[in-house]
Order: C-alpha cells, then sequence, then structure tokens
C-alpha cells in the first residue's frame, strides 16, 4: 500500500497565542512554528504500518508557503519517504486545501491518505471529510486505533458517547486523534538522510485551483477576560462562599 | 429561504446538544426546517415537531439509516438541500464528522463551531483553542455552518405542533461499515451536560485516589472529569477528558482539583460560570481563571469539602 499523510505548519501548541494590536489576526512573527500535533500521529502511524510491512511507501504533503516545507522535513526524518510541497501564499480553507490534495491523490494514487483530526490554529475540522466527500472515498474521523486488514481497514473512532468502530474500504481517508499513538523522535542520523530525500515543489496555480477565501475574517479579538477571583483561607469559607454568594451547591 | 438543520438522535430519542443547535439556528433564520435520517424512528420525529422553535420535520426512514455512517448521512443531506440557505448542525463529534462531507459536495466553504450569530451570515467563532475569538463572514450564497452546543440554551421541547413530511432516503454507501458502539454506562451526569463537574489532574498521583473525587461528585450530583495529564498517566480513561483535546463544558459549577490549568486545559473549561481551584501550588495558572481559589494540598482538602457539604441542609440537584 501507499499512505500520503497530510501535515500543517502552526503556532507551537506550547505557546501562549497573542491577538494582533490591530485585531487582524494573531502574532505569528517570531513564534515558534511546529507541525499540527494530530498530524504528527497520522505521519506516526504510517511510518508503524510501512514497519509492519503492509505500507511500501510514505509521501508526505504539505499545503502552504514556502516554510511549511519544514513539515514534511520533518516527518521524512522519522521514516516518510519523499515530500510533496504545495506552494500557496496567504489564507487558505480547509476546502481549497482539499481541492489540492484531490489533485495530488490523483496523480500520486495512494491507497490511504492519513491527517490529524484538526489543526490547532483554525481549529476547522474539515479538511479530511472534505477530501473524502470529493474523492467519494470512505472515511474515519477522530481514529484513536487502526488496524489494517487485506483490503479494508478497521478503525476506532473517539465519539462523544465512548467508542464507535467501523470498517472501511481501501481507499480511505483517515484523521487521527491524539491517542493514536506516541509520535516518536527523530534521531540526528535521520535527519540529516531526511534532508537528502526530495520534496517536490508545486505552485497551487498550476493545479488550477481557485484558493481565494470565501469567508472573510473581519476581526480577531482577545476572548472576554473572567473577573479576577479570590483565594479562600479554608475548605469552610469556600463551601460558605459556594452556598451562599455564587448560589451553585 | 429556510434553514436545514440535521438532528441527532439514537432512533429513540433526540440528542441533547440537537436543542442547543436548534436555538442557535432559529437565531439564524426562524423558518427552520429538521431533517430527520433513521431507521424505526417516529418517536424522534414527534418529539422534534414538539419543539416551538421548529416549523417542519423531514423525516426519512430507512434502514441504511439504522446507525450514523457519515457517508449516507451526506447524501440525504445533499438531495433535501437545494431550497434551504442554512445547512445546520452541532459542533459535536456527530456535527465534526458529517458537515464538512456535505459543504464540499456542495462546494461551500463551512464556519465551524459558531458561539454567536451576529447575522444570517456573520458569526462568532473561537480559534487557537479559545485563545482568539473571530468574526467572520461567509459569502457562499448557501452556508454550512456547526454550532458549539454549550454555547446556546437547549431550546424548549414542547407547546409545538410542527407538520412532519416523508422525505426521501439517499444513495448508501457500500464504503463503510459500522461495527459496533461502546458507550460509556454511568450513573453520574454526562460530562457535556452536568450541572456541576468536579475534574482531577496530576496531582491526584494515582487512579485510586480518584475515590476522593467519585466521593464529592456523589454528594453534588457532579459529573468527573480529567486533564489530559491525568488521562495520559492513566488514573482514568479518556472519556473523562476536558480540554481542547477532549470535551468542554460549561457547568454551572466546575472544580479543578490537583490542575495546574495548562492552556489546552482552560480551553475546555474556562466558560464555567463558577470555577473553583484547588491546588497546592499558589502560583498555578488555574488561579487565573477561578473565581474561588484554595491553595492547599488535595488530599487534605477533599476530605474536609465532603465534610462540610455533608453538614450542609440542603445540595441543590
Amino acid at each position: 500500500m501507499k499512505i500520503l499523510v497530510a501535515v500543517k505548519r502552526v503556532i507551537d501548541y506550547n505557546v501562549q497565542v497573542r491577538v494582533k494590536e490591530d485585531n487582524t489576526g494573531v502574532v505569528t512573527d517570531n513564534v515558534k512554528m511546529s507541525t499540527n500535533p494530530p498530524d504528527d500521529n497520522a505521519v506516526e502511524e504510517a511510518v508503524k504500518i510501512k514497519e509492519s510491512g503492509k505500507a511500501k511507501e510514505i509521501v508526505a504533503i504539505t499545503v502552504g508557503e514556502e516554510k511549511a516545507q519544514e513539515t514534511v522535513r520533518k516527518a521524512l526524518a522519522v521514516g516518510a519517504d519523499r515530500g510533496i510541497h504545495v506552494k500557496v501564499d496567504g489564507v487558505i480553507e480547509p476546502l481549497a486545501v482539499s481541492k489540492i490534495l484531490q489533485k495530488i491523490v490523483d496523480k500520486e494514487k495512494p491507497d490511504l491518505v492519513f491527517m490529524g483530526k484538526q489543526a490547532i490554529d483554525d481549529d476547522c475540522n474539515q479538511t479530511g471529510q472534505m477530501l473524502a466527500a470529493l474523492l467519494n472515498w470512505p472515511q474515519a474521523t477522530f481514529a484513536s486505533k487502526i488496524e489494517v486488514k487485506d483490503k479494508t481497514l478497521e478503525v476506532t473512532r473517539e465519539v462523544d458517547e465512548g467508542l464507535e468502530t467501523i470498517e472501511v474500504n481501501v481507499p480511505a481517508i483517515i484523521t487521527c486523534d491524539l491517542r493514536l499513538n506516541e509520535p516518536r523522535y527523530a534521531s540526528l542520523p535521520n535527519i540529516m538522510k531526511a534532508k537528502k530525500k526530495p520534496i517536490e515543489q508545486i505552485n497551487a496555480l498550476d493545479l488550477g485551483i481557485d484558493t481565494k477565501p470565501r469567508i472573510d475574517q473581519i476581526k480577531v479579538e482577545e476572548p472576554p477576560k473572567r473577573k479576577a477571583g479570590i483565594k479562600v483561607a479554608n475548605v469552610e469559607e469556600l463551601v460558605q462562599k459556594l452556598k451562599n454568594e455564587a448560589k451553585v451547591i | 429561504m429556510s434553514s436545514l438543520l440535521i438532528a441527532e438522535h439514537n432512533n429513540n430519542e433526540v440528542k441533547p446538544f440537537t436543542l442547543n443547535a436548534i436555538t442557535a439556528a432559529s437565531q439564524i433564520d426562524s423558518d427552520l426546517h429538521v431533517l430527520v435520517l433513521g431507521h424505526n424512528s417516529e418517536a424522534v420525529a414527534k418529539s422534534i415537531s414538539e419543539i416551538p422553535n421548529v416549523k417542519k420535520v423531514i423525516h426519512v426512514d430507512d434502514e441504511i439509516y439504522k446507525n450514523y455512517i457519515a457517508e449516507n448521512f451526506t447524501s440525504a443531506v445533499v438531495k433535501h438541500a437545494e431550497s434551504y440557505s442554512h445547512i445546520v448542525c452541532s459542533a459535536n463529534t456527530f456535527g465534526k464528522n458529517l458537515m464538512p462531507r456535505i459543504a464540499a459536495l456542495l462546494d461551500i466553504s463551512q464556519v465551524s463551531d459558531i458561539i454567536k450569530v451576529i447575522s444570517s451570515d456573520t458569526f462568532l467563532r473561537p480559534i487557537y483553542a479559545g485563545n482568539a475569538f473571530a468574526t467572520v463572514k461567509s459569502n457562499d450564497a448557501k452556508k454550512c455552518i456547526t454550532i458549539r452546543p454549550t454555547s446556546f440554551e437547549p431550546a424548549e421541547t414542547s407547546g409545538g405542533s410542527a407538520e412532519i413530511v416523508k422525505g426521501d432516503a439517499g444513495e448508501p454507501s457500500n464504503h463503510t461499515k459500522f461495527i459496533k458502539k461502546e458507550e460509556i454506562k454511568s450513573d453520574r451526569p454526562e460530562l457535556g451536560t452536568a450541572r456541576i463537574v468536579i475534574s482531577g489532574g496530576r496531582g491526584m498521583q494515582s487512579g485510586e485516589n480518584f475515590k476522593l473525587i467519585q466521593d464529592v461528585a456523589d454528594k453534588l450530583n457532579a459529573a468527573i472529569g480529567a486533564s489530559r495529564a491525568a488521562v495520559d498517566a492513566g488514573y482514568i480513561t479518556n472519556d473523562h477528558q476536558v480540554g481542547q483535546t477532549g470535551k468542554v463544558v460549561v457547568p454551572d459549577l466546575y472544580i479543578a482539583v490537583g490542575i495546574s490549568g495548562a492552556i489546552q486545559h482552560l480551553a475546555g473549561m474556562k466558560e464555567s460560570k463558577i470555577i473553583v481551584a484547588i491546588n497546592k501550588d499558589g502560583e498555578a495558572p488555574i488561579f487565573s481563571v477561578a473565581d474561588y481559589g484554595l491553595e492547599a494540598d488535595l488530599f487534605d482538602a477533599l476530605p474536609k469539602f465532603l465534610a462540610e457539604l455533608n453538614k450542609l441542609n440542603t445540595i441543590q440537584k
């Protein structure tokens, strides 16, 4: 099998995000960026499947500005075989990303496409499902366990009520939950080797996809701050406040 | 034009978050129609028809909707979507799984997880795990919207009498098969809708120590939550996780015990009405969002807290 893994470059999850003073977005200058966390799980799962002998090739892809390539390079360092970088500048919505990925799938003909369930920047949670729809492929979202069978996958999904298990025929799109696995770190020799692996650059315009946003971001604000609370001296005071002041118990 | 809301249900009952989504959808367009895709699901269609905000129920009953498969739901929604200006559902795992599939086939750029309706094309939504709020305007002629359920009150469930019409099923998919759902059964209120939530973090030090949390939860009829750190440490199962990667909760009272308050945890609980933090580290970030902070060793404070609660004559349920 051949697995295509999509990764996205986002503000690192440990960074406290700050809103720009002019309310046009969040501060990204001089801010640490890294691969979207569940995308790391997607790469890890693909590598594990390859290690088990069930996949032959892993292609990592990203869509974004020049520096987005770093995320593909990282995937190459943990086990992807080659990379694709579709270059787009500026804001790109999940619908346009999924149309670009559709073009790449048509060309690369993978059996599986993996990606994180959600990007932690725009929190849209759309791309995987949209790609599945455009390709008319089955989807298994929020995967926390994947069992590769002959021509199918058995996938356990994290749903509100607990866990759901479905079986999808290959080819399929899988979006990965953080609980799927523990992503490995790249070793230094593998980081060096990854520098020699090929990354194909494609300009989004050459794919004939209109990436113009359909949604205007009118303004971005700080969320309302909570009023400063108080420290209570002891448990008695806490219970008394909850009972008589907040009236919640 | 009218709005079409996709109901979530188990063929017997409407799921609670659908009621919150109905409130939001009727703010977008008061001519709200609800699509019920199910099998032997007459009771669901009937109960939705009694919701005053609902003007019409389209009921599609077919074997292929016995279990929820996004592929099967999508083809039916697309079939019924034509005369609607907005397609709406809740932004829980049901709607997150479904709506983008619909939006892509209709060539619509979806607006996910809105927390406020500003106008029929402009919405407020959290980004960066709630660390920023974006006001966004959709320029697509037809709009696909998912709604963060905890940001809207549930709709009234009685007094309405909307007409119920039968609708056609969509094409079933042969590529996805439902195998099983393992629901976690509990006598406690559900985490997502509980009035009181008490959560433990890494400070609990072990799974056995969650007994202290359970005792207080029993007394308050509260749901039990946990931080990602507690889940990762194996103290408690992941369905209890509150945060960006777990559940977003908005209870009347949230009690955080031994939780430092990582950004990703705060994203899941900071909209709670009253927040209590019990932590021995007075500098822990959780205190910055707490209405009442108690700097104390939880192993000392929790038994005392229970003892004080036991002294009260009445406790709200």
